[in-house]
């Protein structure tokens, strides 16, 4: 499928969930829809670093919350219309993420891991000590209420949110089918042998950085607004971290489907959860099921439903079924009579 | 400011005694990243684990809280290789440890930290000692006994680990598995069984560590994360997997920080760690002892 196609249906998609929306009349489903999107934003943005290139990053909190708070320090002086916020948001977070990748991208995976999760601890005491933001008291943000054509605020908001989604996809899916998404998959997969069949490593290594930044800090532009309340502690919490990576994991990380499928059903059964037990015991959940989907199932729900359909075609044809999960190189069994079993 | 030469010094002996503590924090790391390549980021979450059960006996029995993590280090020791024997299985095995593996242990950060405020909130906890509260004075300079009684058992227990790891013939095991396994395999030594045993020191070290942090300072679950940067901080800068390296360089940010928070005040103490750990990675990623 070709992108502008792409883009008509996932636009034509977001359309209907708006009607839908609009339709039920019920305005807390914006509400939580707004806090779905925005974790497909998330868990897209993370899963273009995390999934197709094999660099785990522990600061989704981190480039989240320099969104948030740039879009705080522009309110204090002067508000701006959301969009523009939400380009803002971005170029700061692709900034510090392309910063930071090129002092650590250049070492071990590992490395680049770890200052990620110090990057949260770090902004989060950089926004306690300037007062002009809140400091660790916080900072309040006054949603007006209505806007032109979309009636309540919230409306629009989750709006700008979906259309994020649909651009973070979009973007996505255009990596994926890219030189730049091949030349991740060959650093997932090889760094050292990538490196040496000339793919400039870390040159796209900086780009997927850059671009999961960015999106990261435009899904966090918005979000002073629809919260009203920021606080630093909260904002750089690991929450955030742990859900864009879990949803990636569970829905499955090589196709831009799989953080969709995860972002959709953990989004939207924390939703379920927060409304029903309590929000500490659906970050336990969240927890649990990210221990339980790397043991159990390490390709996710896409590597679930792979497999289903590979079993069911092997036993079509009849063949041998092949144990994916075996640690032995895939045997090369079809075609080649007489291979030893 | 007005620069004064008793604070200096005072900030600079108690950087010092504060790196003794952070030795102890740092030294599982130095084993589990630093000489078995297992990133566990997890670690501070079971230093927490640790105070909350020093809390827990300190509070209901009465016993001194660096007694009581010596009794349950064989509990942590078990938890430890449970933990590595799952994530062989899942992870190491299958040669996927880079990716999931590094969620894993996200995972289990989480989880435990999640329990931990589920089970007794997130308010602060403290334990009682008799060192808690009095402090020597040598002239100008003050040491508080809660600070270098946990600074003076930290080293000894470094002192072990390395007498552990340098002379003995499990200890000779776990430095030849960071280096070759087939070679350990050649001696006939399961590998995977000596990675076990390292790991279970590794956490076991976590035991200790975390009733050092709960004499030092009273303790909520969310603590471990301002030590996660430190904690790594010091492992890079000292040298991946060198005790020796490791002391010196907890010793180094001790002080470094201390002298921050004197004169900068304490809030900006975290960001330390982490320009430290930059600079590290930018300049020098071998560390100061590395290999």
């Amino acid at each position: 499928m070709r992108t502008i196609p792409f883009l008509i249906i996932c636009l034509a998609v977001g359309a209907a969930v708006f009607a839908g929306a609009i339709a039920s009349g019920n305005d807390y489903l914006f509400f939580a829809g707004y806090v779905v999107m925005q974790y497909i934003v998330l868990a897209t943005a993370w899963n273009i670093l995390g999934g197709y290139c094999g660099y785990v990053n522990f600061g989704t909190a981190g480039f989240f919350g320099i969104g948030a708070y740039v879009t705080v320090a522009i309110h204090q002086w002067h508000p701006l219309p959301i969009p523009l916020l939400v380009l803002i948001g971005g170029v700061v977070s692709a900034v510090i993420g392309y910063g930071m990748g090129y002092l650590t991208l250049r070492l071990r995976g590992a490395f680049f891991a770890i200052a990620t999760l110090a990057l949260a601890v770090v902004l989060e005491t950089l926004v306690v000590n300037w007062d002009y933001v809140g400091g660790s008291r916080g900072a309040y943000i006054v949603r007006p209420e209505a806007i032109a054509p979309f009636g309540s605020y919230i409306r629009y908001m989750f709006m700008i949110m979906m259309l994020l989604a649909v651009a973070a996809l979009t973007v996505a899916r255009l990596v994926e089918r890219s030189r730049l998404g091949y030349g991740l998959a060959t650093i997932r997969d090889d760094e050292l042998a990538a490196e040496a069949a000339g793919v400039p490593t870390l040159r796209l290594k900086l780009i997927a950085t850059t671009i999961s930044g960015a999106l990261m800090g435009m899904a966090g532009a918005p979000f002073p607004y629809y919260i009203g309340y920021l606080q630093p502690d909260s904002t750089f919490g690991f929450d955030y971290a742990v859900n864009a990576i879990a949803m990636s994991l569970i829905g499955g990380t090589t196709s831009w489907v799989g953080p969709l499928i995860g972002a959709v059903l953990l989004g939207s059964l924390q939703q379920l959860a927060t409304v029903t037990i309590s929000s500490a015991v659906n970050l336990l959940i969240v927890g649990l099921l990210l221990v339980f989907f790397v043991i159990v199932a390490p390709n996710g729900i896409l590597g679930l439903i792979h497999k289903y359909w590979q079993h069911k075609s092997d036993d079509f044809v009849g063949r041998r079924r092949v144990d994916l999960e075996a640690a032995a190189p895939a045997p090369a069994a079809d075609g080649a009579p007489g291979a030893p079993p | 400011m007005i620069f004064s030469f008793d604070l200096l010094i005072n900030a600079i002996v108690s950087g010092i005694l504060i790196g003794g503590f952070y030795a102890a924090v740092t030294c599982g790391v130095s084993l589990s990243f630093g000489i078995l390549d297992i990133v566990n980021i997890a670690q501070p979450a079971f230093i927490i684990l640790g105070s909350y059960v020093a809390y827990t006996l300190n509070a209901s029995l009465g016993l001194d809280p660096i007694v009581i993590s010596i009794i349950v280090l064989p509990a942590f020791y078990l938890l430890g290789a449970v933990i590595y024997q799952i994530y062989y299985l899942a992870f190491e095995r299958r040669g996927q440890e880079s990716l999931r593996g590094l969620a894993f242990f996200f995972g289990l950060l989480f989880i435990t930290e999640v329990t931990l405020v589920l089970y007794f909130g997130v308010d602060y906890r403290y334990v009682q000692a008799a060192y808690i509260g009095p402090t020597w004075h040598f002239g100008a300079i003050d040491v508080p006994l809660r600070i270098l009684v946990p600074c003076l058992v930290s080293l000894l227990m470094i002192a072990v680990l390395q007498l552990l790891l340098t002379r003995s013939f499990i200890g000779r095991a776990i430095m030849a598995v960071a280096q070759d396994q087939l070679a350990l395999r050649l001696m006939a030594v399961d590998p995977v069984r000596i990675k076990r045993i390292a790991f279970g020191i590794s956490i076991a070290t976590a035991s200790l560590a975390g009733a050092f942090l709960i004499i030092i300072q009273p303790v909520e679950p969310s603590v471990g994360r301002e030590y996660i940067g430190r904690v790594f901080a010091i492992c890079v800068l000292g040298g991946m997997g060198s005790l020796p390296g490791t002391v010196i360089a907890a010793m180094l940010i001790g002080i470094v920080e201390s002298l921050t928070a004197t004169f900068y005040g304490p809030s900006w103490a975290p960001a330390v760690s982490f320009g430290i750990l930059l600079l590290t990675l930018a300049v020098r990623p071998a560390g100061l002892l590395g290999r």
